[in-house]
């Protein structure tokens, strides 16, 4: 019961159900503190923050090519975030998403230049998007598989996993796998036309989203209206009470372990084949990360995760555009999108936790008095 | 340690608490004088607990004071309730089980510097134990000790702080019947020298056996203190409900037993034996047999293998030798699944850790045995409309009192919670049912709800396997009563015409051709 000195005669208590309205107003306050803290930073580093924010905003959404681009960035943590909402929706604490990411845009290219590189596009595609679900959804059952089976951490193996994935891939396309025509840059061959995803006009905003959108759809509907989504739900909230009522854990695991995966997997296939047309380094700058910050603001609900795939992209957007068009020192973006998560985050655990004042060993009388 | 004094020790005048909207106590008075028993009963949720944690100092009620012979006090902390001589013994005892009793002891104490000084502690406890009839090795760990013995560490502890009034929470919930009557007789002694002793239980037997006063508590005021003498069981009880209760014991010679009892087996245990939660034995070649409408009682002092008995008849623990069959089949270490499609219900232990998901809705904890059959099941699919249907209709028959179908299971009370959890239970017509302390923690009203469910079944033919520490509770329910110690059947007994005592000395390990030679 020893607690840190400042919380003292408190206590934290979760909060049951989060009311939506302080929900909204608990969102908006953490923003504008975090303006404020990041506005005195850059005030202390000689710029002007109003301007800076201005830059930021209308980089991010203030004319066609920003949304676009805020789009862009969308697809792939939507995809992602996805993933992880429905593995922690279970417990699983999937943290393999990025792996899982660079496994399915291995097989999708895979399939794209060595497997059915004549095939006709909407052939082609479906047969990428096929083969980026089985990609990253194997390397989503390894951990699943070690998980049910030998009670290993997924947390570690699916981490570990990541750079496995990364390493592969660099191998490829150092290796194997290299454009012979690229003097040396390490990459692939360029897919063939038929493996490019349609773009939307002159914009760099391709099919992937809507995989995106459709994706959320659907796995709205499996974790609403189905057996199997229900059946999640209660081994993620009560794993007794599913072994209980005679569900099958081992086997949920490694699918919902899969199903994470694939949806990676999916966001994978949706950067090469819409962004890159070729298997390259650095592929993603981290969506695998960012996407378990998107399952946790969306409180892992698959609508909720389109919006907070939206904003985080903005963020990001909002931030290069920053360092292109102001010149700003590199630095300066990634603190600021820092500083703003940061504070979202700490704002997201005040709308799901309270402090309690209490008279002192309350606790001991509260547990207690729980029934049983 | 007489305290010659006209004013009560302890005198609770206007206590008023409240816990958001609930009034949790209203305008209590309530006091006590030095030397007497006074206990304090009422049911579940009534108010026994918070008026007790203000008097102990956990609490600070909103309106109201305290006073200890006469001079009104303040509590802070229960710190402070100590240093006023006020003391309590909780269910759930506060002790660490890898130290000594003495360290235990000195936990408690901010005197005296750095050094713990043991030997002067163990040598005070050892005095206090002689003059009070609480011997305990002072040197000997928690763990050791029997739980009665915990308890007595835990008087002891209190004493040696310098309490003189001690709050006792339904202290022989966790007692064998022996251990009940020695804590009691240490508790008339403690009276008897001076101390005053506040008893909190829901057994009216207990309460009329030690008490001198009763106090009783109804929705969070007191509506009757009177004396032990000249009153009973019954006056007791309406006054906790206010209103007349059936009797909680059916008298036997009414009862239809045997009647019910087709002769079918259903359930048979074949020398089950299976591993427990700490990786030694917990069941111990265990055999029993249940026919069709019998309800076989199992006693026994918590931790003896009960839950473990429960659990691998369910699924939910495997066995490590012998066989269990439900009507002729073999479902030894089948699914939990599959043995409830065998037609076996399950009120599990503890419902919010097994058979309920506290933070889904009423309907997700509906449809937890259904979900998969139709019409809940359209292949794959769920029906809501189905589920909607199947919920309100279990919410209405088995009369759940909550805002709706949407409602957290959490947010419900305990007894609804338990009869929303029996309802889905008994909706497949089951052949076996498999409740364990179905009534623990609900009210009386729920209680006589859940008897007269569990009745109902076994006039159906249903078999029953309850496992549950409330003597009277088995006594009225069972035809038999199965009692276990140590993960083993110490003996199976008529439920009726069996003394309790001779219950008591099974549960106690005592076998029966023990007792025939002394």
């Amino acid at each position: 019961m020893a607690e840190p000195g400042l919380l003292r005669g408190y206590r934290i208590e979760r909060v049951p159900s989060p009311p939506r309205g302080s929900v909204a107003i608990i969102t908006v306050l953490s923003l504008l503190a975090a303006l404020i803290f990041g506005g005195l930073v850059l005030a202390l580093s000689g710029e002007n923050p109003l301007t800076i924010y201005q830059a930021m905003l209308s980089g991010a959404l203030g004319n066609w090519n920003g949304v676009a681009e805020t789009l862009v960035k969308t697809t792939p943590l939507l995809l992602a975030g996805l993933g992880v909402a429905v593995a922690f929706r279970m417990q699983l604490w999937n943290i393999g998403a990025e792996g899982q990411l660079y496994f399915g845009a291995i097989f999708a290219s895979w399939m794209a230049l060595y497997l059915a590189p004549g095939a006709p596009g909407w052939l082609l595609v479906p047969l990428m998007i096929v083969a980026a679900m089985v990609g990253g959804g194997l390397w989503g059952l390894v951990p699943g598989i070690l998980r049910a089976y030998f009670g290993a951490s997924e947390i570690i193996t699916s981490l570990m996993l990541n750079y496995v994935a990364i390493l592969f891939s660099d191998y490829l396309i150092h290796g194997p796998w290299r454009d012979p025509q690229a003097f040396g840059f390490p990459g692939t061959p360029a897919f063939p036309d038929a493996a490019w995803l349609p773009r939307w006009g002159t914009t760099r905003v391709h099919l992937g989203l809507l995989f995106g959108l459709v994706a959320a759809l659907l796995l709205w509907f499996l974790l609403r209206r189905t057996r199997w989504g229900y059946e999640i739900g209660v081994m993620g909230e009560n794993p007794r009470a599913a072994l209980y009522a005679g569900m099958p854990m081992a086997r949920t695991i490694i699918l919902v372990m899969a199903l994470s995966g694939a949806l990676a997997g999916l966001a994978g296939m949706s950067e090469v084949a819409g962004i890159g047309h070729q298997l390259q380094r650095n592929l993603s700058p981290g969506y695998g990360y960012a996407a378990i910050i998107v399952a946790w603001l969306a409180r892992l609900h698959p609508i909720g995760a389109v919006l907070v795939a939206f904003l985080l992209a903005a963020l990001t957007v909002g931030g290069d555009q920053l360092q292109m068009s102001l010149g700003l020192p590199a630095a300066i973006a990634p603190m600021l999108q820092g500083t703003i998560l940061f504070f979202l985050l700490g704002g997201d655990i005040l709308t799901r936790y309270r402090l309690v004042k209490r008279t002192p060993a309350l606790a001991a009388v509260t547990r207690e008095n729980e029934p049983a | 340690m007489s305290q010659p004094s006209a004013a009560p020790a302890i005198a609770m005048r206007g206590i008023t608490k409240r816990f958001g909207n609930v009034v949790a106590n209203d305008q209590v008075d309530f006091s006590a004088a030095w030397g007497e028993v006074h206990a304090l009963v009422g049911e579940n949720g009534a108010g026994k607990s918070t008026l007790m944690s203000i008097l102990a100092g956990l609490y600070r009620p909103d309106d109201g004071y305290v006073e200890i012979d006469g001079q009104p006090v303040q509590f802070r902390s229960p710190r402070d309730a100590i240093a006023h001589g006020i003391g309590m013994v909780y269910q759930h005892f506060m002790l660490v089980d890898t130290f000594s009793v003495a360290e235990n002891v000195v936990m408690g104490e901010r005197t005296g510097g750095v050094s713990l000084q043991l030997p002067r502690v163990e040598q005070r406890l050892a005095e206090l134990g002689e003059t009070y009839g609480l011997e305990v090795d002072p040197r000997a760990r928690i763990w050791q000790l029997s739980v009665g013995e915990q308890q007595r560490v835990e008087i002891l502890r209190l004493l040696y702080l310098g309490a003189r009034i001690l709050v006792f929470d339904e202290p022989t919930a966790v007692l064998t019947p022996q251990e009940a009557h020695s804590l009691i007789r240490t508790l008339r002694g403690l009276a008897a020298q001076g101390f005053t002793v506040i008893f909190i239980s829901h057994k009216l037997d207990e309460v009329l056996e030690v008490a001198d006063q009763i106090s009783i508590l109804r929705r969070g005021r007191i509506v009757a203190t009177m004396p032990a003498q000249g009153t009973d069981r019954r006056e007791l009880a309406r006054l906790m409900v206010g209103r007349d209760l059936a009797p909680i014991v059916e008298d036997p010679a009414h009862s239809p037993r045997e009647a019910t009892i087709t002769g079918d087996t259903i359930l048979s245990l074949r020398n089950v034996t299976a591993i427990g939660e700490k990786g030694v034995p917990a069941l111990k070649q265990v055999s029993l047999e249940i026919q069709a409408g019998e309800t076989l009682g199992v006693a026994g002092v918590a931790g003896n293998g009960q839950s473990e008995l429960a659990e691998v008849v369910t699924g939910l623990r495997r066995t490590t030798a012998g066989a269990i069959h439900v009507a002729g089949r073999d479902v030894t270490n089948r699914p939990a699944g599959e043995i409830a499609r065998a037609g076996v219900a399950h009120v599990p232990e503890d419902r919010l850790a097994t058979g309920l998901i506290g933070s889904m809705d009423l309907s997700a904890n509906a449809i937890l045995r259904e979900y998969g059959q139709p019409p809940l099941a359209q292949g794959p699919f769920l029906s809501s409309a189905a589920v909607a249907n199947f919920t309100d209709s279990l919410i209405a028959r088995h009369d759940v009192k909550a805002p709706g179908r949407w409602a957290r299971l959490r947010t419900l009370s305990g007894g609804n919670q338990q009869k929303l959890l029996l309802g889905r239970e008994l909706s497949g017509a089951p052949r076996l049912i498999v409740a364990v302390h179905p009534t623990r923690g609900v009210d009386i009203g729920a209680t006589e709800a859940i008897h007269a469910a569990l009745r109902e079944q076994r006039a159906r033919g249903a078999a029953t396997l309850l496992i549950s520490e409330d003597l009277d509770e088995l006594l009225a329910l069972s035809d038999r009563i199965a009692v276990m110690f140590d993960g083993a059947v110490m003996g199976i007994v008529p439920a009726r015409g069996t003394d309790p005592e001779e219950i008591g000395l099974l549960m106690a390990g005592v076998a029966p051709e023990a007792t025939a030679h002394g």
